[in-house]
């Protein structure tokens, strides 16, 4: 074992962005190694340099990024030190590359075989035309796409996600390289999909004794899918060795940090408190971390749960079918909610969860009527939302706000932070100029921020305040349904168990029902007292949250269960 | 757990605490200076030299155009003489009686020479500036309002409505815009002025303006902000004006500039295939230069003076277009 040489050893690397404002560092002083054949992945948030350490080691750089300092050793070759030629040999032949985002990794004016006859071809595999052809096979069926023969004359639009993550990792392994770097492969795929994927990857890698670096934001996914890991935080490494070591005992305050607010990890130390009959407030670390740590907030969520309260929402057999245009004058009906029915408890939260295509957000919209229902009806405190005249339905909308996705996109920029928070009042015609006002401030200190954010722009804020901003003007009209629309799945892990905390809290102060949505079963364990797990637009199960995880019933759910990551990883709790 | 076979014990590695501490957890750090779209743009322009010198020429442009007798006392088009014939001319221009003053090269006081009509070129290109620049931006801000309307209502409320707007547009964008200028301009003969010009031109320029407006209201509308607009209870209009357009109308501002150099380009096409301005009432560089045509070889002092002029213009405003562009967009900003 000894003898055996690293396969890559990264030393003092450094790396900089070139900006206006000169030089500035995104990864500072980094050390690794990595052997033959082994897994090591990079956590860390956005921002903290794991992304930029794999396109450095590989050369690719985005344009204004340099490597200032430091060697990349890939079988005693400096990597920082070679021409272009030699790097575009190394890369592909030797080091593999399954990129982030398979939406727009394939070129969608080829053809699937011409890429992956491409890159056959430009790594030397095969020779003749004939050969290309059935090697290109061969990758798509190593890929595990079936019919590969007829799927190298398809398009990349004609194939999912998965099926073109699939292709990538294909092409990626097509040349059987030493080295692998798979960088997020899987964060925009569903969970269900994301498990098979990455089953898969581990099966090929581990037949052709490949080295992998997995860089990925999940640290559950992380410590399931390799041996050790690298955690990286502003650029610099601040814990690395065995993921199960660091795991059962993080040492550096980061780390702590990071394990207690991972959802996957978190539900996994729910679950083992309450089977020890311990309080939950064990768990619980010193209570300035209270606020990040996942356990703390389930304990939140489980107080102010009351199970006799009467529905604010009710849907009844709710059905939308859109229209599907084909390009002619006829159109295609799809429904996307297909009898769908569920109660909410005042004062509870009800997770919808499913994945891309459910239908979940569908049923959001309707509620919020944003969109029509086909058929069916949702009663909010007993009346039909579908029924509702204009002015009635401006009252109903002061009563139920929603919290959308994506927190770059749900502000408006050209707004400063006050005027977007002040702009429901505004149209409801709330109290004086004044009385508004204070109302801002009021909200502003319930989802903590400062009063100087109030003539700043969204540019100026990082997502997880501009999604704490998206609450407060929710919130600014003292609403009792607020709708939450993945309002958590874009947030980094530390910043989202922040706002989910933050969540727990108003829920507990101001009595405030949630409809939740979300894919992510994780975070659902945590934060709500109901589950309706929805599939291809209809309830697949229903129950409260320790029901559907202690005793799921449905295929479906268990399958979902299954593919959180890092569900059965033991841990020190 | 990874079921490969471990290949190695890795060593455990634990960095220091920094100093500073963890600090919190996404604390809000803004800057001492604010930032946002006009802003950041605002500060982007100020640095490029191109941004100054159209800025510098448009607004020197403009203040020939209001005020031309600062640069100029002689008349653009009264008191022109073809030949010096009496005593108090001929000392006026400092020349002998009986000099041929058509087309006679530069006198003092004349620093351009004279046009076939004996008038002064460089008194007539001060003149016809204010009637050029007027042009333009009566041209521009017809195309933009129209445009901004028509391509807002089309793109956010979508459905019959952006197909009948648009065709409508295809047809009025079918038509060359010179072309309906010309058989517009025809039917006015006596009423000709510089709204009745602007009009022709601008009315048949717009579709080019509601299609970009429309392409980037329909990218706008579906953001998240557009939707928690209406969640809010504010209503379709309201969302339109206070969110849609404001965040869709930097590239028709961008255009606009553009447009206002073609306009004035048009507005010369037009006078110089003779439908434009009258010659005799409006000062106009188009009037000049298809005046000139006929004695482009012995004078070609009345072409090429208010051609510079036109190009300086136009060329101005295509500079100011450019940058504007750039520091609108954030990817061209960090590009440079």
């Amino acid at each position: 074992m000894t003898a055996l040489e690293p396969l890559l050893k990264v030393e003092d690397l450094e790396v900089a962005f070139k900006t206006q404002d000169g030089f500035v560092p995104a990864v500072r002083g980094v050390n690794f190694d990595i052997y033959p054949g082994e897994t090591v992945a990079i956590v860390g948030e956005s921002g903290s340099g794991k992304s930029t350490t794999a396109l450095a080691i590989i050369n690719l750089l985005p344009g204004s990024g340099s490597i200032t300092g430091g060697r990349v050793l890939f079988e005693g070759r400096d990597l920082t030190q070679l021409s272009r030629r030699e790097m575009e040999a190394v890369r592909g032949r030797e080091i593999g590359l399954v990129p982030q985002d398979p939406m727009n990794s394939l070129n969608p004016v080829h053809r699937i075989g011409f890429q992956v006859e491409e890159t056959i071809r430009a790594n030397g595999l095969a020779g003749s035309r004939r050969e290309v052809r059935k090697r290109a096979i061969q990758v798509l069926q190593e890929a595990g796409l079936s019919d590969a023969h007829e799927r190298l004359r398809q398009f990349p639009h004609e194939f999912s996600g998965g099926m073109r993550q699939r292709v990538l990792i294909g092409i990626g392994l097509s040349s059987h390289p030493k080295l692998l770097i798979a960088d997020e492969p899987t964060s925009a795929l569903d969970v269900t999909v994301q498990k098979k994927i990455l089953d898969h990857l581990e099966t090929l890698t581990n037949e052709s004794n490949t080295a992998v670096i997995f860089i990925t934001h999940d640290l559950g996914l992380a410590a399931e899918r390799a041996e050790n890991l690298v955690v990286m935080n502003r650029g610099r490494i601040v814990e690395s060795g065995p993921a199960l070591e660091i795991l059962q005992d993080p040492r550096h305050p980061y780390t702590q940090r990071l394990v207690a607010a991972a959802p996957s990890l978190a539900s996994k130390r729910i679950r083992s408190a309450a089977a020890r009959g311990d309080s939950l407030a064990t768990a619980e670390a010193a209570t300035s971390e209270r606020s990040l740590d996942l356990v703390s907030v389930a304990e939140r969520t489980a107080e102010t749960s009351s199970e006799s309260a009467e529905p604010v929402i009710e849907f009844r057999d709710v059905t939308k079918v859109f229209k599907i245009r084909t390009g002619g004058p006829r159109s295609i009906p799809f429904t996307a909610v297909d009898k769908v029915s569920f109660q909410v408890p005042r004062g509870s939260t009800m997770a919808l969860v499913g994945e891309s295509g459910s239908g979940k957000s569908t049923a959001a919209k309707l509620l919020l009527r944003l969109e029509d229902i086909t058929s069916g009806t949702i009663l909010v405190e007993g009346k039909d939302v579908g029924a509702l005249g204009k002015q009635e339905l401006l009252q109903l909308r002061s009563k139920m706000q929603p919290v959308f996705q994506d927190p770059y996109g749900s502000l408006d920029p050209l707004h400063n932070i006050g005027n977007t928070i002040a702009e429901p009042l505004n149209v409801h015609r709330v109290g004086d100029a004044a009385s508004r006002k204070a109302r801002v401030r009021e909200v502003l200190e319930q989802v903590a921020l400062p009063e100087s954010v109030l003539t700043r722009y969204p540019n100026e804020l990082s997502g997880g305040q501009r999604q704490r901003v998206a609450i407060a003007r929710a919130l600014a009209l003292k609403p009792e349904i607020v709708v939450l629309d993945e309002a958590v799945s874009a947030l980094d892990v530390l910043v989202q168990a922040q706002v989910l905390n933050l969540l727990a809290e108003l829920q507990a102060e101001l009595g405030l029902t949630y409809l939740f949505i979300t894919h992510d079963l994780a975070v659902v364990r945590v934060i709500a007292d109901h589950v309706t797990v929805m599939q291809r637009g209809r309830v697949v199960e229903q129950a409260s949250v320790s029901e559907v995880f202690d005793n799921p019933k449905t295929e479906y759910t268990r399958e979902l269960l299954a593919a959180i990551p890092g569900a059965d990883i033991p841990l020190a709790v | 757990m990874s079921s490969k076979n471990p290949v190695r014990k890795a060593p455990r590695f634990v960095a220091e605490v920094d100093e500073g501490g963890l600090g919190a957890v996404d604390a809000v750090r803004v800057s001492d200076r604010k930032s946002n779209l006009w802003l950041d743009a605002w500060r982007d322009l100020r640095g490029r030299w191109m941004f100054w010198v159209s800025a510098v020429v448009i607004l020197f442009i403009v203040f020939v155009a209001v005020f031309p007798g600062v640069f100029t006392s002689a008349p653009p088009n009264d008191n022109c003489i073809l030949t010096v014939q009496t005593q108090a001319q001929a000392e006026e221009f400092g020349v002998p009686v009986g000099t041929r003053i058509s087309n006679h090269g530069p006198l003092p006081g004349h620093p351009l020479g004279f046009t076939k009509q004996g008038c002064d070129v460089f008194s007539r290109i001060v003149h016809g500036t204010g009637t050029s620049l007027s042009v333009g931006i009566i041209v521009t801000l017809i195309v933009a309002v129209m445009g901004i309307v028509i391509g807002a209502f089309a793109g956010y409320f979508g459905g019959w409505l952006d197909s009948f707007l648009m065709r409508i547009g295809d047809i009025f964008f079918a038509i060359p815009y010179i072309l309906a200028a010309v058989v517009i301009m025809s039917m006015f003969l006596r009423e000709r002025n510089i709204f009745i010009i602007s009009l022709a031109i601008g009315f048949f320029a717009w579709p080019a303006t509601a299609r970009i407006l429309r392409s980037e209201v329909l990218r706008v509308k579906q953001l998240d902000y557009v939707m928690a607009s209406e969640a809010i209870g504010v209503s379709k209009f309201r969302t339109m004006f206070t969110h849609v357009m404001p965040n869709s109308i930097a590239p028709v501002i961008i255009i606009s500039t553009v447009g206002l150099a073609a306009a004035i380009t048009a507005e010369a096409t037009l006078s110089f295939l003779g439908v434009g301005l009258p010659a005799n009432v409006f000062m106009s560089w188009g009037n000049d230069i298809s005046a000139a045509q006929g004695s482009l070889r012995t004078a070609p002092q009345t072409l090429i003076y208010p051609s510079i002029a036109l190009s300086v213009t136009v060329l101005a405003f295509i500079m100011l277009g450019e940058t504007v562009r750039d520091a609108l967009d954030p990817k061209a900003r960090a590009a440079r």
